[in-house]
C-alpha cells in the first residue's frame, strides 16, 4: 500500500466531456492518457513522478473497465522495454519515470525503440527531479531526446496544457513513427489546477488483441542491416514528418505583438517564469499578454528552424531562456542563425545563469539585463537604471542562526538502529570503506551518522565497492535498501560479488516497502497485494544466485544484535561475500496502517497497548550522547527550570512511536539508565487490573514509608 | 484593510501581477504543509477565487525544510498565468510551522517589510546539528526572533504546537487558524471552517484548534515578548527555600543548614539554597554540612582578597552540589523509585484512571558499577586485579529490562536505593570525593592570586556529564584542562584559555578540538605536547 492513498482522487478519471476536472498535474496527465484510448500503461516511482505511478495503482479498477493493461514495472529498464508492445501493434502505450536517474536505466530499451520506430504511439512521461527539491545530480534529459531521437515535449506548466501535450504525444508519435517523452518539471507535477475533460477512450486495438493476432517484421528490429536503415529512416522520413506535424498543429505557441525589437525563445517548461518576470517588469498583464513577443516550446526536441527563423525575422536580438546545461537550444538556434546568415543576435546564458534552477529571481534579473540591454525603452525607469535595491537584503546574521534542516530518518524509521549498531561497530573496529545507496538509508551519510563515502546508482552500492573485492585488511561494506535490490541488487550488485568471490559484507535495508518513493509494494513486501505477487524473501533470493553466509535480522531495533551480526560479518572466517538483511516495517507505512486500526479498537472497547519511550530529567546528565546515535526527530532537547543545570537534557516528544531505538541504543552503547520505555494499556481485562492495582498498593506503601525517614522537598520537582 | 491595498512602493506601481495573492509556507517535513495547502486552495476556491498551489515532494519532505506555495486571485476575468515558486520580495504572505523556518524565509528573501506578513508558531523543532552538540548546540531564537520582527510588514507569532498538542489536533488546523484570525486573506472564517469540516478526518479536534489558534491570532497586536518567546525559561529567584517533610529531627538539622546558608554572601545564596537541597536530597544533612563547609571557606577567601562579587562561591555553589550528587547507581535507583517519578512516567503516556501503565528501563551496569557499591576494601581490591574485574564485568555486562511496576523488579532497585545509608562507605564515594576535594583545593587556592582562574577552574566541572564511556571521557577531558590550568597559572590570559578550553572540550566527540586548543597553548608556553591524551 503506497504512502499517499488517491483512492477519493482516482473517482474524477470518470469525468465526461465537459465537466471540470481539478486536481494535481499527475492525476490530470493520467486522465489524459485515459482520453487518449492507452491500451497499457507502466513505469517505475520516484519523485515526482510517483504519485503517477500511486494513482494508476488506485485506478486498477478503472482502467480494467477499459481494458487497459497497468504494469507496476521493475525499474525503468522494463518499462521502456514494455513500449515494444507499440513497435508492431497499433496500441498506445504509456510508461512513467523520474529523470534523469530513470531515463538513464532506460536509455537501453529507449535507444533500441526508437532505432527501429513505433506503430502505436509511445509517450514516455518523466518528472523532472531538477532544481530544489531535487534529490539527484543535476542534469539534462534533453540529452536523451536528441542522441536516441526521441521527441520531447515540454508543455506549458498548467493542466490543459500538459493534457493536450499527452493526447497530441501520441498523435505525434504515430505521425513520426517515433516515441515521444513528455517531461514534466518537478512543480508541475503538483500543481493544483483545473482543465475540462474529454470522455474516456476504450483502446481500438486492446493488448489481448494483439495476442490472439502476433505480428512481426523483421525490418523493425535492431539487426544490421535493418539497424544502418533506421539511422536513415529517422532523418529522411521521421524527422519531416514529425516537423510537419508540430507546425501543422501548431504544438509551438507565439504570444504578443507580431512586431517587436526584440523576443523571448523559451521552453514551455518556463512560461510561468518567464511570465511573471514580465507581469514584474509590468511587460505582461496577469492573464499572461505580454508586451514582448514570446516563442514557447512546446516541443523542445526537434527544433523548427523555419519557426524560429520567422520569429527572428525584424529582431535585433532574441533571448533564449533555456534551464540547465548544457545550452542544446541556444547552440541550435545559434547554428541556426547562422546558416541562414540573419542578422539577430542570440542571447542566452550571460545574461541568465549558465548552471542551476532559473528561479523566479533569476529570470527576472536575466530578463531586464537583456531589455537593458537591447530594449531599454521598454522598461520603467527604476529597472532601466536601478539605483538601489528595492528591498533590503536579507540580514547575513540571520542565516548563520538558522541551522541547515536536510531531510533524514522519519520518527521510529527502523533504519536509524541499523546505522546506531554501524557506528557503534565502527568505534570497535576502527573506520571502514563504506558505499551507500539510494534510498531513505542515504540520510545515513548525514550526521549524526556520517556513514557511507559514495552513492553511485540504484541497487549499485555493492558493485560500487568492487574495487575492493576482497584482499584487505579491512573488509569494505555497502548498503543496499529492498528497493535496490530488486530493481538491480541483485544481478548487478549481488551477483557480481558472488561471481567475483568477493569477500565483502552487503547490508540490505529490507524496510518491506520502496519507501523513499512513497511506499510502493515491491517483490519482498510482507502485504498481501490484491494484482501483484508479493512475499518473495530476499534471503531467497540471495542465496539463490549463490551467496552462502547470509544472516536475516527480523527486528532492526534490537541494537545489541544488530551489532554482533556486523561484527560477525566484518570478521569471519567464511568465504564470498558476506550478505546481511536487517528487515523491519518503514515506520511512516506501519503507523498509517496500525493507526486506523488502534483507533477502532480503542472504540470498541477492546485492549489497547501503545508504547512510548520517556527520559528522566533527573538521571540525564545532558551529555546528549544519545542524540548522536539516534538524531530521531521526537528525541529532543529541553532546558530544565533549575539553575543548578547548565546544558538541556534528553526529551521526547508527543511524536514518539515507541519503537525501541533509544533505549536499545542507550544499552548497546552503555550509555545512562535515562530512558525508560511506558506501555499504557487502554481497556485493561479484569484480571490485569487487579494484578496491577495489587501492585500499584504494594510499591506504593513502600514509597511511602521511604519517605517517611527521610527530608522531602516540595517544590522539588524530582 | 484588505491585503491587497498595499503601501503602493513604486516596484507595485508597474508590477501587473499585484492582484495576485501570494503565499508560501514553510514546514518540516512531516508537519502536514500538504495537508494545509490544500485547505487553503480549498477555503479560496470556495470564495470564488481561483487558486494554485504547488510543492515540491519526494525525499526531501522526510524531516527535512519544505516549501508549499499558493497564488490566488478573486475573480478574474479568464485563465491568469500564476508562478509556480516563491520569488523573494514578491510574497504576501509567509506561514511558519516552525520558528527557524520562518528564519529561513527571512534569509531567502520571502519576507519583506513592505508587504509581507509573516504567520510564525514559535516553538521549535530542533535540527539534528542542533541535538548533537555535547554541551547546548540550539540556535538562538531570540536572533531569529528579532529578525522577523524586522523583516515583515506584520509578525504575528506564537506557539500554535501547543495549541494543536491542548486540542488533540495537528499543527497544520492550529497554522490556519493563525493564518484565518491574522485576517490576511479575504475568506471569511466560517469558509475555512467549512473546509475542515468537508476534509472530513478528526474535524472536531481540528476545529478546536483553529477556534483557539483564530482567537490568538485575532487578539494579536504585538505581543509582549517575553512570556510568548520561546526562550529557556529564565531561573526564577526563589522567594522561600521551601520547607521540607520529614521527621523532626532531619527538620532541625536541615534548619540549621539554612541559617548557615543564610550567613552566605548574599550573591551564592540562591545557588546555595538549591544546591543544598540537591545534596540533602542525594544523602543526609550531614553531607549538606560538608557541602557549605567548602562553600564557607570560598567565601571566607574571597573575603580575605577583596573580592565582593563572591564569583568563586556562587560558582561554587553550583558545580560542586552536581559534583557531590554524582551519578552512581543508588541515585538512579533512588529516582526511579520514587513517587513523584510514577506520576511523572504517568503524565508523560497520558495514563487516566482506567488505565495501566507498564513501564521498563533501560540498564546496562558493568563491573564499575557494581564495584561502586562495594564496601572501599572489597571494591579496591577488585579493581586492583585487572583479570578478577574482568571475570567480574564479562558476568554482569549485559542489558537489563528491569519493569518497574511490577513488584519484585520495583523490590529490587528499592532495596539497591536503601544503600545511601552505608553509601559512605563504598568504593564510588571515595573517588567521588578524593575527586571533587582535590578540584575544590585547587579552585580555593588560587583565590588569592587569580580569581578568574579560580571561576574558570570550578566551572570544569561541566565537563564531567554521563555515564560509563561518557563520563570516563568527561573525566579525562576535564584533568586535562585541569593540567592545562596548572601549566598557565600565573599568565594573565590563564583563565581565559582555561575557558577556551572547555569549549573546545565540548566542541565534539572525538576531541580534536580540545587537541588542537591544548597544541596551541603548548606552542606559546613552549613546551613539549603530553604523549598521553583521554
Amino acid at each position: 500500500m503506497a504512502e499517499r492513498s488517491f483512492a477519493k482522487e482516482v473517482e474524477t478519471l470518470r469525468l465526461g466531456a465537459g465537466e471540470t476536472f481539478r486536481g494535481e498535474g499527475i492525476l490530470a496527465i493520467t486522465k489524459a492518457l485515459l482520453e487518449s484510448g492507452v491500451g497499457y500503461v507502466g513505469g517505475y516511482q520516484g519523485a515526482p513522478i510517483s504519485h503517477l505511478m500511486d494513482v494508476l495503482a488506485d485506478a486498477q479498477d478503472i482502467l480494467g473497465e477499459l481494458g487497459v493493461r497497468y504494469e507496476a514495472n521493475a525499474s525503468e529498464a522494463s518499462a521502456a522495454a514494455m513500449l515494444a508492445a507499440s513497435v508492431h501493434y497499433p496500441i498506445r502505450g504509456a510508461v512513467a519515470f523520474k529523470s534523469t536517474v530513470g531515463t538513464n536505466v532506460a536509455s537501453d530499451a529507449l535507444a533500441n525503440l526508437a532505432s527501429g520506430g513505433v506503430t502505436g504511439g509511445a509517450l514516455v512521461v518523466v518528472g523532472e527531479d531538477y532544481g530544489e527539491g531535487s534529490s539527484i545530480m543535476q542534469e539534462r534529459s534533453h540529452a536523451f531526446a536528441m542522441k536516441s531521437q526521441i521527441w520531447l515535449l515540454d508543455p506549458r506548466p498548467n493542466l490543459p496544457s500538459m493534457v493536450d501535450a499527452v493526447h497530441h504525444g501520441f498523435a505525434l508519435s504515430e505521425a513520426s513513427n517515433t516515441p515521444v517523452m513528455l517531461e514534466v518539471r518537478i512543480r508541475a507535477c503538483h500543481v493544483h489546477g483545473q482543465f475540462t475533460a474529454k470522455d474516456n477512450r476504450r483502446p481500438p486495438v486492446s493488448v489481448r488483441d494483439a495476442l490472439s493476432n502476433p505480428q512481426r517484421k523483421t525490418d523493425r528490429i535492431v539487426l544490421p542491416p535493418a539497424a544502418f536503415a533506421h539511422e536513415q529512416e529517422k532523418i529522411a522520413q521521421r524527422w519531416p514528418a514529425a516537423v510537419r506535424y508540430i507546425r501543422e498543429n501548431r504544438l509551438n505557441e507565439v504570444f504578443g505583438p507580431a512586431q517587436a525589437k526584440v523576443g523571448l525563445v523559451l521552453q514551455g517548461g518556463m512560461y510561468n517564469t518567464v511570465v511573471r518576470a514580465l507581469q514584474r517588469l509590468g511587460l505582461a498583464d496577469v492573464y499572461g499578454e505580454s508586451a514582448i513577443p514570446l516563442y514557447v516550446l512546446n516541443v523542445a526536441y526537434p527544433l523548427i528552424d523555419e519557426e524560429f527563423l520567422d520569429f527572428c525575422a525584424g529582431k535585433e536580438a532574441v533571448l533564449v531562456v533555456e534551464e540547465g546545461q548544457p545550452a542544446y537550444i541556444e547552440q541550435a538556434f545559434g547554428a541556426m542563425l547562422h546558416k541562414a546568415a540573419r542578422p539577430t543576435r542570440l542571447i542566452g546564458k550571460g545574461p541568465l545563469p549558465e548552471a542551476g534552477e532559473y528561479t523566479g529571481a533569476a529570470v527576472m534579473e536575466g530578463l531586464a539585463a537583456f531589455l537593458r540591454d537591447w530594449a531599454p525603452e521598454q522598461l520603467p525607469p527604476q529597472d532601466r537604471a536601478p539605483n538601489r535595491p528595492e528591498d533590503p537584503p536579507a540580514p547575513t546574521a540571520l542565516a548563520a542562526a538558522v541551522p541547515p534542516r536536510p531531510p533524514g530518518f522519519c520518527v521510529g524509521c527502523p533504519e536509524r538502529p541499523i546505522f546506531a549498531a554501524m557506528k557503534l561497530v565502527e568505534q570497535e573496529l576502527g573506520p571502514h570503506q563504506i558505499a551507500a545507496d539510494i534510498g531513505c538509508h542515504l540520510f545515513s551519510i548525514m550526521p549524526p551518522f556520517e556513514i557511507g563515502g559514495t552513492t553511485m546508482g540504484f541497487g549499485l552500492g555493492p558493485a560500487s565497492n568492487g574495487a575492493f573485492d576482497g584482499g584487505g585488511e579491512r573488509r569494505a561494506i555497502s548498503f543496499l535498501g529492498d528497493g535496490g535490490f530488486w530493481h538491480n541488487g541483485l544481478t548487478s550488485s549481488v551477483g557480481n560479488a558472488v561471481y567475483n568471490k568477493s569477500d565483502n559484507v552487503i547490508v540490505i535495508v529490507d524496510n518491506y516497502y520502496s519507501a523513499a518513493t512513497g511506499g510502493q509494494d515491491i517483490l519482498s513486501s510482507r502485504a498481501e497485494n490484491r494484482s501483484k505477487s508479493t512475499q518473495h524473501p530476499i534471503a531467497d533470493a540471495v542465496r539463490g544466485i549463490g551467496v552462502t553466509w547470509v544472516r536475516q535480522i527480523d527486528r532492526t531495533y534490537d541494537v545489541p544484535q544488530m551489532r554482533q551480526v556486523l561484527h560477525e560479518a566484518l570478521t569471519t572466517e567464511a568465504e564470498g561475500p558476506k550478505v546481511v538483511i536487517a528487515s523491519s516495517e518503514c515506520m511512516l507505512n506501519r503507523q498509517r496502517r496500525e493507526r486506523p486500526q488502534r483507533a477502532k479498537a480503542l472504540r470498541e472497547g477492546r485492549r489497547v497497548e501503545t508504547p512510548k519511550f520517556g527520559v528522566d530529567e533527573d538521571v540525564c546528565t545532558g551529555d546528549h550522547a544519545c542524540m548522536r546515535l539516534s538524531g530521531c526527530p521526537s528525541l529532543t532537547l529541553k532546558t530544565l527550570d533549575d539553575p543548578l543545570r547548565d546544558d538541556p537534557v534528553a526529551s521526547i516528544d508527543e511524536s514518539c512511536v515507541g519503537c525501541g531505538n533509544c533505549g536499545e541504543v542507550a544499552d548497546a552503547a552503555v550509555l545512562c539508565p535515562s530512558f525508560y520505555r511506558v506501555d499504557l494499556v487502554r481497556n485493561p481485562g479484569r484480571w490485569e487490573k487487579l494484578v496491577g492495582s495489587v501492585r500499584a498498593a504494594l510499591i506504593g506503601f513502600l514509597q511511602r514509608r521511604r519517605m517517611r525517614g527521610r527530608l522531602a522537598f516540595e517544590g522539588n520537582p524530582l | 484593510m484588505t491585503p491587497l491595498d498595499h503601501a503602493a512602493p513604486d516596484s507595485r506601481d508597474r508590477d501587473q501581477s499585484a492582484g495576485v495573492l501570494k503565499v508560501a509556507i514553510l514546514a518540516v517535513g512531516g508537519q502536514g504543509g500538504g495537508v494545509l495547502t490544500d485547505w487553503i486552495v480549498d477555503a479560496a476556491e470556495r470564495s470564488g477565487f481561483r487558486a494554485q498551489s504547488t510543492s515540491v515532494p519526494g525525499v526531501a519532505q522526510r524531516t527535512g525544510a519544505t516549501i508549499y506555495y499558493i497564488e490566488m486571485m478573486a475573480q478574474p476575468e479568464r485563465e491568469p498565468v500564476f508562478a509556480l515558486m516563491p520569488a523573494p520580495g514578491d510574497v504576501d504572505v509567509v506561514v511558519a510551522a516552525e520558528l527557524m523556518e520562518a528564519g529561513r524565509a527571512v534569509t531567502r528573501g520571502l519576507v519583506t517589510p513592505g508587504r509581507t506578513t509573516l504567520i510564525a508558531s514559535t516553538h521549535r523543532v530542533l535540527a539534528v546539528s542542533e541535538k548533537i552538540a555535547l554541551g547546548d548546540g540550539r540556535a538562538e531564537s531570540g536572533a531569529v526572533l528579532d529578525g522577523a520582527r524586522e523583516a515583515a510588514k506584520r509578525f504575528v507569532h506564537f506557539d500554535m504546537n501547543r495549541i494543536a498538542v491542548e486540542t488533540g489536533s495537528h499543527i497544520s488546523a492550529s497554522l490556519l487558524g493563525a493564518l484565518a484570525g491574522s485576517g490576511v486573506l479575504p475568506i471569511p472564517r466560517a469558509t475555512f471552517e467549512e473546509t475542515i469540516r468537508e476534509s472530513g478526518r478528526g474535524v472536531e479536534a481540528s476545529l478546536r484548534a483553529f477556534a483557539a489558534a483564530f482567537a490568538r491570532a485575532e487578539a494579536e497586536e504585538e505581543p509582549a515578548a517575553a512570556s510568548e518567546d520561546p526562550e529557556p525559561p529564565e531561573p526564577s529567584e526563589r522567594p522561600e527555600p521551601p520547607e521540607p517533610t520529614g521527621p523532626a529531627r532531619l527538620r532541625r538539622q536541615w534548619a540549621d543548614l539554612v541559617a548557615r546558608v543564610d550567613a552566605l554572601p548574599a550573591a551564592a545564596r540562591d545557588m546555595a539554597g538549591r544546591g543544598l537541597e540537591k545534596v540533602v536530597d542525594f544523602q543526609d544533612p550531614a553531607y549538606g554540612a560538608e557541602y557549605l563547609d567548602a562553600l564557607e571557606r570560598a567565601a571566607e577567601a574571597e573575603r580575605a582578597a577583596g573580592h565582593r562579587a563572591h564569583r568563586v562561591t556562587t560558582e561554587l555553589a553550583k558545580h560542586l552540589a552536581n559534583a557531590m550528587a554524582y551519578d552512581d547507581v543508588i541515585r538512579v535507583a533512588d529516582r526511579k523509585v520514587r513517587a513523584a517519578r510514577f506520576e511523572r512516567v504517568q503524565a508523560h503516556a497520558e495514563a487516566d484512571a482506567d488505565s495501566l501503565v507498564h513501564i521498563t528501563e533501560y540498564m546496562h551496569p558493568g563491573a564499575a558499577e557494581v564495584c561502586g557499591v562495594m564496601p572501599r576494601p572489597i571494591g579496591a581490591f577488585i579493581e586492583a586485579r585487572p583479570k578478577l574485574y574482568d571475570w567480574l564485568h564479562r558476568r554482569v555486562d549485559k542489558g537489563r529490562r528491569v519493569r518497574t511496576d511490577a513488584f519484585w523488579p520495583f523490590f529490587g532497585l528499592y532495596l539497591l536505593s536503601g544503600l545511601r545509608r552505608w553509601r559512605r562507605a563504598l568504593l564510588r564515594h571515595a573517588h567521588e570525593r578524593a575527586h571533587w576535594r582535590s578540584w575544590t583545593e585547587r579552585a580555593l587556592a588560587l583565590i588569592p592570586t587569580d580569581e578568574a582562574l579560580a571561576v574558570e577552574t570550578v566551572r570544569c566541572r561541566r565537563l564531567i556529564k554521563g555515564y560509563s564511556d561518557t563520563h570516563a571521557r568527561g573525566l579525562s577531558r576535564f584533568d586535562r584542562v585541569m593540567r592545562m590550568g596548572e601549566a598557565l597559572e600565573g599568565r594573565e590570559d590563564a583563565a581565559d584559555w582555561v575557558r577556551r578550553l572547555r569549549e573546545a572540550a565540548l566542541a565534539d566527540e572525538s576531541g580534536e578540538a580540545l587537541d588542537g586548543a591544548i597544541r596551541t597553548v603548548h606552542s606559546f608556553l613552549d613546551d613539549e605536547p603530553p604523549a598521553a591524551r583521554g
